[in-house]
């Protein structure tokens, strides 16, 4: 499946990118999954998506869990709790 | 209702009098206005940047307000958020909400703040006079939602 996948505030300063275009592997299907697997990306991508870390998702410009099942060709979304207002 | 993700300042007389505009059964309007602190954590600060996302926002925004609507009778609603660099002082958001009652209005723009908080994608870095930091999350904003959910 393919994702674009953006990323935002202090995430997107560690990972030094702001946007990524993906084909992903079968076996990832959810987000929690996507996740782990950025993690593997590089030094900076394991700390960035530690399990520790506090990240939020969304897909299709909503707010989702970590279960939440990709679909095809949506753009995802990893960054901080949010701090506007 | 008014929905804007904008760099530029508002005014709030003039956002009232759009608001106000052709509705005559309004009887009550509460604003709520957010502006920069000059200081934070116990550091000056010198500004603060807020970033969002695009679309996904502006979504999230008028998702709160349909939820808002479905709770109290609103007539008419606006939001400005800021997004940009902010200097100590200046206007960050605006919420105004307009009903036929007090009541509907005070409670409303209190629920889309307290939404606003913790759902709509925006971020701020602030700088301080020896560097430059993400605002982290408060837990208290994420306990305000309980009021809403019981």
């Amino acid at each position: 499946m393919k994702v674009s996948i953006r990323f935002f505030a202090s995430l997107k300063e560690t990972l030094k990118t702001d946007e990524l275009h993906l084909e992903l592997p079968a076996q990832i299907q959810t987000i929690a999954e996507l996740r782990s697997f950025l993690a593997t990306r590089g030094v900076d991508w394991g700390d960035a998506f530690a399990p520790e870390k506090n990240i939020r998702a969304a897909q299709a410009l909503e707010l989702v869990d970590p279960q939440t099942a990709l679909i095809d060709g949506a753009e995802i979304a990893f960054f901080p709790p949010v701090t506007g207002g | 209702m008014k929905i804007a993700i904008q760099h530029a300042d508002f005014d709030v007389s003039t956002e009232l009098k759009l608001l106000r505009e052709n509705q005559s059964a309004i009887g009550g309007i509460n604003v709520f206005v957010g502006t920069v602190r000059d200081m934070h954590l116990g550091e000056s600060i010198l500004a603060m940047e807020l970033e969002h996302y695009p679309g996904m926002t502006e979504k999230s925004l008028a998702d709160i307000v349909k939820q808002a609507q479905e709770r109290w009778e609103i007539l008419n609603v606006s939001i400005i958020h800021r997004i940009g660099k902010l200097l100590p002082g200046d206007q960050i958001v605006l919420v105004a909400v307009a009903s036929s009652h007090r009541g509907d209005a005070y409670a409303a723009s209190e629920f889309i703040m307290d939404y606003l908080k913790t759902s709509a994608p925006f971020w701020k870095k602030e700088h301080t006079p020896s560097h430059t930091r993400w605002v982290d999350a408060r837990t208290s904003d994420e306990q305000r939602l309980q009021k809403w959910q019981s």
